[in-house]
């Protein structure tokens, strides 16, 4: 079927906007130019493509970006009260100044540009690698114009147990900045590392985590996305796991005109197990998206994927997750819950559940459910004299907190429940 | 302390009358127990005195120490000093029995313009209270009442009552689903709290109960109504012989 024209124009339109990366080994090059032609060839993410149905891209692909105001907040950052490695982007571009020292104990840092330009075999491997893998059987455009143009980013090798978190921290600065950051993450064998993510990063931001998580070893990621009312993110994560390897991911989202989260892990090797799970709070036109495709590709894999959405006025929630399991990817133990709490009649959530298997010998379960706060337990609440507000924060906490508890180090899901009890709070 | 005059209720979705002038005085210092066949509305009247959704007050008036109750929040009625003990206590997974309590009671302290409890005070304060009612330490890390057994669902409400203090106790069917002991544990746990200003209302279909916490009055309730008011002879009545004989009297008197 031929590509619609729109889509077509406003492919080009986007890789327009970027410059050509220039002076990059030959092998970044032909990554680069493997993403552009794909994205040419296939073009922007319109309505009507298949995943997209649910979430208008329209915004994500018009140049230029649209503006989003600056939060004014005198709030501590998040993850700024522990001891974390911080690696600071303002607007989108690397700030050296504002980060650590890129020296950490069994962690190689290095800044995406000069990894591209030079000729390191993991960066070499990751790059690009496994964002075209993700591309099948579900178009990810976005993530190939990524790939395409985007020179800010790290490339982080860890090769033991990393001594503390990676904290990639997204200033913004500019009201109108558009951004692509495109990090690549490789743990060898039996490696452990903890990367948080925070705050805004620009007006529109676009970022792909390229993750090789080799055997046995673990990557967590925690995440939380900026307040901003009016931004706009596409984000990628795309990861490959070996044998009796673990990824835990979790995103916290409060706030933000438009989010697409995606995500895209393949289990290639025997006992893997992924974890992939999102909390979001939203009002009036918040609009958030997790797309997420997990594939079960070796034997006696487990996954899950837990989503909770608690949205208000005329917010929109959208869930669309798969478990793929492969015809060798016998014994495998998958499970996928979307939940949606609906404080007000106009809010909507959208989901599409999906489970496709090959195999036989295969355990895997998925539901989705939206509904109201319980009338019982909040009469049960108030009768025990909490007020109506506070019982009703309490309620979406508790909904809130399978998610939250899919996030392993206790410190950090501490963190992030109290952080979520204050901006619940603010709104009293 | 709690008087209800003339106290008509239906439901608000459906054209079904259930109170149909209920009239109850309970003084200070007093227990009074209800008792009275299935479905008469002595859970009704419990939800409506603590300001449960759903129904409609059509007629009459409910006054704690004076004050109207009716108009009120439910969290208004229990700062005023109201409690009910559930009939079947809610669960609620994802929050946790101590944060549920030490909430509830600071929120109730805050609203009396008292000082708010840290949360080194608050525990040594449950734990005590706990350890009376045999609640161990493990069920109260526990979402509130998840995986609680019958009885555990029972006592925990009493370590809530014992906990928050209220003036107006009002127990529905607390004994319901209690083992001998437990019975015994719930029924030292109410006793503990009788005092001169603080009054009970217990609800319920055993005169066992009434052996251990002892009522001033028994009040019998029947198709929306109290029909009849004794001393605590009349459950010993009701236990020997079922409601028939008194119901049959009532309607003559009422006739
Ligand atoms: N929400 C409701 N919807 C429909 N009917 C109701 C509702 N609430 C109460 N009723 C009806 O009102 C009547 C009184 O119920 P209530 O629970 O108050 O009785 P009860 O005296 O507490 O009974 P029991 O001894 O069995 O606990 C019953 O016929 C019951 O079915
Ligand atoms: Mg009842």
């Amino acid at each position: 079927m031929a590509v619609p024209a729109l889509k077509l124009d406003a492919a080009g339109g986007l890789l327009a906007a970027w410059p050509e990366p220039a002076g990059e080994a030959q092998w970044a090059r032909a990554a680069r130019s493997q993403a552009e032609r794909w994205l040419r060839e296939r073009g922007a993410p319109a309505r009507r493509d298949e995943y997209w149905r649910y979430t208008d891209p329209t915004s994500l692909t018009v140049e230029p970006a649209p503006e989003a105001a600056l939060l004014a907040t005198d709030e501590v950052p998040v993850f700024q009260t522990r001891e974390t490695h911080r690696l600071v982007f303002v607007d989108g571009v690397f700030s050296p100044e504002a980060s650590t020292p890129l020296e950490i104990a069994g962690v190689e840092i290095v800044p995406l540009r000069e990894a591209l330009a030079a000729d390191i075999h993991w960066v070499r491997d990751i790059f690009g690698q496994i964002e075209a893998a993700g591309q099948v059987p579900v178009e990810r455009p976005l993530a190939a114009l990524n790939t395409a143009r985007a020179v800010e980013g790290c490339a982080i090798r860890v090769t033991g147990v990393a001594s503390r978190p990676i904290h990639f921290v997204y200033r913004r600065a500019a009201a109108d900045a558009d951004a692509l950051i495109h990090h690549v993450i490789r743990l060898d064998a039996g490696a452990d590392l903890t990367v948080l993510e925070s705050a805004a990063g620009a007006a529109r931001l676009n970022t792909v985590m390229e993750v090789e998580i080799a055997d046995r070893a673990a990557l967590h990621h925690v995440r939380t996305q900026g307040r901003d009312h009016q931004r706009r993110a596409v984000t990628g994560l795309f990861a490959r796991l070996a044998t009796e390897s673990r990824l835990k991911s979790f995103t916290l989202t409060v706030n933000g005109r438009l989010t697409r989260n995606e995500a895209f892990v393949e289990m290639r090797g025997d006992n893997a197990s992924a974890h992939v799970a999102g909390a979001c709070v939203g009002d009036g036109d918040f609009h958030h998206d997790d797309t997420v495709f997990v594939t079960h590709a070796a034997v006696g894999c487990e996954s899950r994927q837990v989503f909770k959405k608690v949205l208000r006025g005329s917010a929109v929630g959208v869930f669309q997750g798969k478990i793929l399991v492969r015809p060798v990817a016998q014994q495998t133990d998958g499970y996928q819950i979307s939940q949606a709490l609906l404080l007000d009649e106009a809010a909507q959530f959208l989901a599409k559940p999906e489970l496709e298997i090959y195999a036989d010998d295969v355990k895997c379960s998925h539901g989705s459910t939206s509904g109201a706060v319980d009338e019982t337990s909040l009469f049960y609440l108030t009768s025990r004299g909490i007020p109506k507000k506070t019982a009703e924060e309490l309620l979406i906490l508790a909904f809130l907190d399978e998610a939250i508890a899919e996030v392993e180090d206790e410190g950090l899901a501490d963190e992030l429940r109290d952080r979520l009890a204050a901006w619940l709070a603010r709104r009293r | 302390m709690l008087k209800i005059s003339n106290l008509h209720v239906q439901l608000e979705e459906e054209d079904k009358v259930i109170l149909k002038g209920v009239d109850l005085e309970v003084p200070a210092g007093e227990v009074h127990a209800i008792m009275g066949p299935n479905g008469s509305g002595k859970s009704t009247l419990s939800y409506v005195l603590s300001g449960r959704d759903g129904y409609e007050v059509t007629a009459g008036t409910a006054t704690l120490d004076g004050e109207e109750l009716l108009g009120l929040e439910p969290e208004e009625r229990a700062a005023a000093g109201l409690f009910l003990a559930f009939q079947y206590p809610v669960e609620i997974p994802g929050v946790g029995n101590l944060t549920f309590l030490r909430t509830a009671l600071n929120a109730q302290r805050k609203a009396r313009g008292e000082e708010e409890l840290n949360a080194a005070e608050f525990l040594k304060i449950v734990r005590a209270k706990a350890k009376a009612l045999d609640i161990d330490a493990e069920m109260l890390k526990r979402p509130v009442n998840v995986g609680f057994s019958g009885g555990e669902k029972k006592r925990n409400e009493i370590l809530q009552m014992a906990v928050l203090e209220p003036r107006m106790c009002i127990l529905d069917e607390t004994d319901s689903g209690l083992d001998v002991d437990a019975m015994k544990l719930v029924s030292a746990g109410v006793n503990a709290l009788r005092s001169p200003d603080r009054a009970f209302l217990v609800i319920t279909h055993y005169q066992r109960l009434l052996d251990h916490i002892v009522p001033d009055v028994v009040h019998i309730m029947a198709d929306g109504r109290i029909v009849h008011s004794g001393g605590p002879e009349l459950a010993l009545e009701v236990e020997n012989n079922g409601y028939a004989d008194i119901l049959k009297s009532a309607g003559e008197r009422v006739a």
